[in-house]
């Protein structure tokens, strides 16, 4: 299967005060188009961070990324905002929605960095609305909304760009279990039948059941494999 | 483009900081409007008290009317330059005015302040069109009679039409009262020149006012005056003997710039206070608007027009505070001539727009800072405020 992403020896050091401390120490991971990927560890081993270098809102101290053959690692601060507006999709853990704005207009946001007409803007925020299964709630505040409805806006806000790439950051830590399992479900969906390449960082087993397969780091190494379409099968 | 709604409506979510916000602007705008005012009401009641086609003749050397003198000889001399204004009985336009600055106690202090009494002739009337009787009727030569300007019957006592209030020996009547447009005859009382002269045994006029045929005449009146060494007399144009006036209020000017300076600043540091607190609660939002892939300089952007926009309803808000003050007429004392300067707040358009402009400006500095920081937070770890 074609490689999506291509990760190359990827360091990360943060400075606190004057001490140097290694979060991920050389990781080197290919990400196929397609996939669905979990990313388990302890906290603080370096999945958040790992994710963050993928989704280009932060840059490796060393090493190379490279997404559907452009190295990102190299981009400027604009042109990197640029590449994540068309790129990356992002999912929170605690959703992330714009109080202000209603349903539609926070999964309308992306869309006002591209030159898409007003009429189109509706129907594609109308159709990601619908895909997540909220078209009834469209002007509710993330206020009046559930937790696991708000995370849906969030999703539709997500894909509503079309990205090659949806990274989501613990999408289920802040949710009960069935709704948990509701967003699970959708994003198996997505990645199924939309055939979106989902990078996901869990605690929880039981979503990482959810994706192809799973990879654990600790203390900023990858350390295990399981391809779970190979188990599967 | 970050929505405009989306700032809008942050203001109103957090409606009682952005009222407070508000108001806390408005007031600095109000009390900086009410200092721009009192500037405005001094320049107008002196810069616009002279005309620039008018002449001035005064003493040499005399900085006001009340420390010159204008002999009679020299009246009768100028009268007959070539280049001197006739009206429609062939007369010159020419005003021999003696000004004599005299104490009369005011309403609300009875050791009182002096007020200038302008004696004046027919003429005075006819080449000052600003000065229009209001009430009563005008004095008649050779008679204790005076008119007063509106701003003084409102100040002093026994001002009004009717009443008789001493001045040296004499007792005056005053039998009218004018009002001069703002100019700085709205602090004086009026007599006729000659009895005035006779009363006051002044046998010399303060000053003459002429008005020359043009602007040629002008400077030939001026230097006919100033070559003629009986005279020793010299020559300005009315606008700017009154302009000259103003730097003995420059104390005023000085406070209102080093008030209106702070007021700034304040204004400056409350946006400021109220964009950081607005920046620092919406850390999470405003990255993960940076993360969907807003730039840098968009969010920037975002967060210098809400601060503009509060600061702008700020401003609104001082003018309308402001404006009650138009209708307060007070006086200063003019130094040059020791005498009282009445004049009123004047928040005029210039002023409200000026305050306006000034609130937005406070707010786009007030701004700048809590917006860079805004723009520049590192998103992975802003992303995780709560």
């Amino acid at each position: 299967m074609e490689t999506l992403v291509e990760i190359r020896d990827v360091r990360k050091v943060y400075k606190r005060d004057e001490f140097d401390v290694p979060v991920l120490n050389g990781i080197t991971l290919d990400v196929p188009r397609g996939d669905f990927l979990a990313l388990m560890g302890p906290s603080g081993s370096g999945k958040t961070t790992l994710l963050n270098l993928i989704a280009g809102i932060d840059r490796p101290t060393s090493g190379r990324i490279i997404v559907d053959g452009k190295e990102i690692s190299r981009f400027s601060e604009t042109a990197l905002a640029s590449w994540r507006a068309r790129h990356v999709g992002f999912i929170f853990q605690l959703y992330n929605l714009i109080p202000v704005l209603n349903a539609f207009e926070n999964v309308e946001l992306p869309l006002l960095l591209t030159k898409l007409s007003k009429k189109e803007r509706r129907e594609h925020v109308t159709a990601a609305l619908n895909i997540v299964g909220l078209s009834d709630r469209i002007f509710h505040y993330p206020r009046q909304l559930s937790g696991g409805q708000e995370q849906r806006v969030a999703i539709a806000r997500a894909v509503v760009t079309d990205p090659s790439i949806l990274v989501a950051d613990e999408p289920t830590g802040d949710l009960d279990a069935r709704n948990a399992q509701e967003t699970l479900d959708l994003l198996q969906r997505l990645n199924e039948e939309f055939d979106k390449t989902i990078m996901m960082v869990t605690h929880d087993p039981k979503a990482a059941q959810h994706a192809r397969r799973t990879m654990h780091l600790e203390k900023g190494l990858l350390v295990e494999m399981q391809e779970m379409a190979a188990a599967q099968a | 483009m970050v929505p405009l709604k989306y700032n809008i409506r942050n203001l109103r979510a957090r409606s009682v900081s952005t009222l407070m916000s508000v108001f806390g602007i408005g007031i600095v705008i109000a009390v900086m409007l009410s200092m721009m005012a009192l500037n405005n009401g001094v320049q107008k009641a002196t810069t616009t008290s002279g005309s620039k086609d008018a002449m001035m003749v005064l003493r040499e050397g005399a900085q006001a009317e009340v420390s010159s003198w204008v002999t009679k000889e020299a009246y009768r001399i100028i009268r007959e330059l070539p280049g001197v204004r006739k009206d429609s009985k062939g007369q010159p336009l020419l005003s021999p005015e003696i000004v004599i600055a005299f104490k009369i106690p005011k309403k609300d202090d009875p050791k009182g302040s002096n007020v200038i009494v302008r004696g004046v002739t027919q003429n005075a009337f006819a080449m000052r069109p600003n000065v229009r009787l209001i009430q009563g009727r005008m004095f008649r030569p050779g008679l204790n009679e005076v008119i007063v300007a509106r701003r003084v019957r409102d100040r002093f006592v026994n001002t009004n039409v009717g009443d008789t209030f001493k001045f040296g020996p004499q007792l005056w009547n005053v039998v009218g009262v004018f009002d001069a447009h703002g100019t700085a005859f709205d602090s004086e009382i009026w007599a006729d020149v000659d009895y005035l002269g006779q009363a006051r045994k002044r046998d010399a006029y303060s000053s003459l006012v002429l008005h020359p045929v043009d602007r040629a005449a002008f400077e030939s009146i001026k230097a006919a005056i100033k070559n003629d060494n009986r005279l020793k007399l010299a020559v300005k144009s009315e606008y700017q003997y009154y302009s000259e006036q103003t730097t003995g209020l420059l104390g005023i000017v000085i406070l209102v710039f080093i008030v209106t300076a702070f007021m700034i600043f304040a204004a400056i540091l409350a946006t400021m206070n109220t964009m950081f607190t607005a920046v620092s609660s919406r850390k999470r939002e405003l990255a993960t608007m940076r993360a969907i892939g807003y730039k840098r300089r968009t969010i920037l952007l975002a967060m210098m027009i809400e601060s503009a926009f509060v600061a702008f309803l700020g401003g609104v808000a001082g003018v309308l505070l402001a404006l009650p003050v138009n209708f307060i007429s007070t006086g200063t004392v003019n130094w040059q001539t020791f005498s009282e300067v009445a004049f009123n707040f004047d928040v005029d358009r210039h002023v409200a727009m000026l305050g306006i402009l000034l609130a937005v400006v406070s707010g786009v500095f007030g701004g700048l800072l809590p917006a860079i920081s805004a723009a520049r937070m590192p998103i992975a770890q802003a992303l995780r405020e709560i």
